[in-house]
């Protein structure tokens, strides 16, 4: 038994520190901030520099072939300092599917600009009715000849404002059931008819509705078989399923406030409550590091960690979400304080997180998703409802 | 990384929990109930070689220990395996002549203990496996001692039917073991592994009453449909099962921590033992739940896990008073004065 990543691990992990260091600078933060793009083309270009946007794949593929072991030390590091890495996630799902269902051509297109840091792909799954119900998608693509014509509307289109690329889930055939009339395309996002109008969350970050009016794109932007969809996407599903190990940023913050409190506000380190909390908060972090490690400890030996995946999605989002409030109740009225605020705890770190938190939960698969893969997969329970 | 254990710690598992399913049924568990003690189990995971295995530095890693404390959870042993493990590694710690004669007492068969905490009077309370130690280790702040007497052999008769006696340790012959730094050391390691044991046993009771659990709603048809087809009932199971595993793994990191001799070692018992201290209860309380009315009856089995998943922490305390003590671990005691 040894629980620590590795000597090759936290070799890659002191070098990922010190990159980060030079590159993740406030100005990205403030970029970011006022954007509200989980992206920074000049970081992107940056980790493509040093080879880190496809680290872990093979060589031969254009990767540094590090192991999921070493893939974790990153992802850790990239979540310690807050790095916007979303829209690398994405195109690199996209990219890792296209790698095992695209075409030759396309793959000699794409993978070589998504591993050198030119593109990006979002991600035209959910649809207004469909929410987690992915496979309910409506938005049509016709044939048309050597062409398809895409009508139809996207929601939660995130990247959509930068990214070059949507990878565009679309119904071909209402005959059959939901589930086998679903075809895959990568669609330039500047093809005519595509409009994108964004939405404000309540984090802070933009996402978008997408529209599609009549969108010709050739038979060469299909990905996989004509209703072959809903394989492409479960391909898509088992990259990186393992998700992160640790990720202690907020509760390192919390002990720092705590730590630096004056004896007489609410959140000093020296009251009892404050105490208890943190300590479970710790406990709460470290069964999340340890669900999610043993997940890329399964990757690392070759396998598939499904239910483990699943355990990790639902113990980190859950947890995550719980500590964004019960942090914000420590801090009293000063947590109201918002970003900006020379006053504000933590520079309003906090109260940050608890608006942006609530998503966990919901995206990459909900909490109830989850739960039902564990109870179907691991306990061998019988379909619920 | 690798969480493949150790070769020898899978064989003495599986050995062992071959050796509790067949001895340690609900039967005899329930037999066992009026004294807390099961005689011939104990017989026969001491010729096993139960107490050898803790006191052999060279075959001893607290990876191992938790596995075997596990293995006795899921089957609800009536034995004092974690008092012997803990006491056992303990007494090992210490040299000289009297303790090499306990060392020898407990290879032959006689079941030591140790209180829990650093001891203020004589009477020493609620003390684990003392209605049937033989020998009974205490820390004063000064000195580690033994005190040698007859077991009671009577129970304080409490909720989990636990071997649980108050004894005076004055009475009998009593040895000084270790002195100073030295006894404060090994009895700050014995707390630490006490702690981590409790805590793997406690996953072993949650992972088996889980199993019973699961297995039941399974079967069970209510409104004309099996009890786990309804979503709330299969969604807490499957966050149960979640916790589950999050607390095995802080058992098993716990364990490696101190094999390695990591600093991390005790904070991480301490939160091993406060979150499956807490959860335990909730899994085995949700699974006796799920039995509807049946859960209630003495008949099912299901009540003899929830009773020694609540019973099993209080032996050394109140776990809400235990998070106090892991944010002295993490941020250091507050000074004197202070709030």
């Amino acid at each position: 038994v040894d629980f620590e990543l590795g000597e090759r691990s936290e070799a890659f992990r002191a070098e990922v520190r010190e990159f980060l260091d030079e590159h993740m600078t406030p100005a990205v933060r403030e970029r970011v901030r006022a954007s509200g793009t989980m992206h920074d083309w000049e970081l992107h270009k940056a980790l493509a520099a040093k080879g880190w946007i496809a680290a872990g794949w093979p060589v031969e593929y254009g990767g540094q072939g590090r192991s999921p072991l070493e893939m974790t030390a990153m992802r850790e590091e990239l979540k310690k300092r807050h790095v916007p890495v979303e829209g690398l996630g994405m195109t690199m799902l996209v990219t890792h599917t296209i790698r095992r269902c695209g075409t030759e051509a396309m793959k000699a297109d794409i993978i070589p600009r998504a591993i050198n840091g030119e593109i990006l792909i979002c991600l035209g799954y959910s649809e207004p009715q469909g929410g987690s119900d992915v496979a309910s998608a409506r938005t049509s693509a016709a044939r048309d000849g050597e062409h398809w014509v895409i009508d139809g509307q996207k929601v939660f289109t995130t990247m959509a404002e930068t990214a070059q690329y949507v990878f565009l889930l679309t119904r071909t055939n209402t005959s059959v059931p939901k589930h086998k009339g679903l075809t895959m395309f990568l669609v330039p996002l500047d093809t005519p008819g595509i409009t994108i109008d964004p939405i404000a969350t309540l984090g802070g970050e933009r996402t978008n509705q997408v529209f599609y009016d009549s969108v010709r794109v050739p038979d060469s932007a299909r990905v996989g078989e004509v209703d072959g969809g809903w394989d492409v996407l479960m391909t898509a599903l088992t990259y990186e399923r393992s998700g992160i190990g640790d990720d202690s940023r907020m509760y390192n913050t919390a002990v720092d406030v705590a730590r630096k409190a004056p004896d007489d506000a609410p959140y000093s380190i020296t009251t009892s409550v404050v105490r208890e909390r943190l300590a479970r908060m710790a406990t709460d972090r470290e069964v999340a590091k340890l669900l999610g490690r043993r997940s890329c400890w399964i990757e690392s030996t070759g396998g598939i960690p499904t239910a483990e995946s699943s355990m990790h999605k639902l113990f980190n989002a859950e947890s995550h979400l719980r500590w964004s409030t019960e942090l914000l109740d420590l801090l009293g009225p000063a947590g109201l304080r918002e970003v900006g605020d020379p006053d504000a705890p933590a520079d309003g770190d906090i109260v940050e997180e608890f608006r942006r938190a609530v998503i966990l939960p919901i995206w990459g698969g909900s909490s109830e998703v989850q739960r039902r893969i564990i109870a179907e997969r691991h306990l061998q329970l019988p379909r619920s409802d | 990384m690798d969480l493949t254990p150790a070769p020898e710690t899978t064989a003495l598992v599986s050995a062992l929990d071959a050796l509790l399913a067949k001895e340690s049924t609900p039967a005899r568990v329930r037999v066992a109930e009026t004294t807390g003690f099961d005689p011939a189990l104990w017989a026969t995971v001491t010729s096993f070689g139960i107490p050898g295995l803790a006191l052999d530095a060279e075959i001893r890693s607290d990876e191992l220990l938790v596995a075997l404390a596990e293995t006795a959870g899921t089957h609800l042993a009536s034995v004092p395996l974690v008092e012997t493990l803990v006491t056992a590694s303990l007494l090992s710690g210490c040299t000289g002549e009297d303790a090499a004669r306990l060392v020898a007492h407990i290879a032959d068969g006689d079941i030591a203990t140790f209180v829990l905490h650093p001891i203020r009077t004589a009477v020493a309370q609620l003390v684990p496996a003392g209605a049937i130690a033989d020998i009974v280790l205490a820390y004063d702040g000064t000195d580690l001692t033994a005190t040698i007497a007859p077991a009671p052999e009577t129970m304080v008769a409490n909720v989990a039917s636990l071997p649980l006696a108050d004894r005076d340790l004055n009475a009998g012959e009593r040895l000084v073991l270790a002195s100073g730094q030295h006894a404060a050391e090994i009895f700050a390691t014995a707390q630490r592994r006490w702690q981590l044991l409790t805590a793997a046993q406690l996953v072993g009771i949650a992972d088996k009453a889980l199993q019973i659990g699961v297995e039941y709603v399974r079967g069970r048809v209510i409104f004309d449909r099996p009890v786990a087809t309804f979503q709330t009932v299969a969604h807490r199971l499957a966050d149960h099962v979640t916790d589950l595993d999050g607390a095995r793994l802080l058992v098993q990191e716990a364990a490696w921590a101190a094999d390695i001799h990591s600093p991390r070692a005790t904070e991480l018992a301490t939160m091993a033992f406060c979150f499956i201290g807490e959860k335990a209860t909730t899994i085995v309380g949700d699974c006796l739940h799920y039995h509807g009315g049946y859960g209630f009856t003495l008949e099912y089995d299901i009540q003899l896990y929830y009773r020694r998943a609540r019973a099993y922490p209080l032996v050394w305390g109140p776990v809400a008073q235990e998070w106090q003590r892991l944010a002295d671990e993490l941020y250091g005691a507050v000074p004197m004065g202070a709030a």
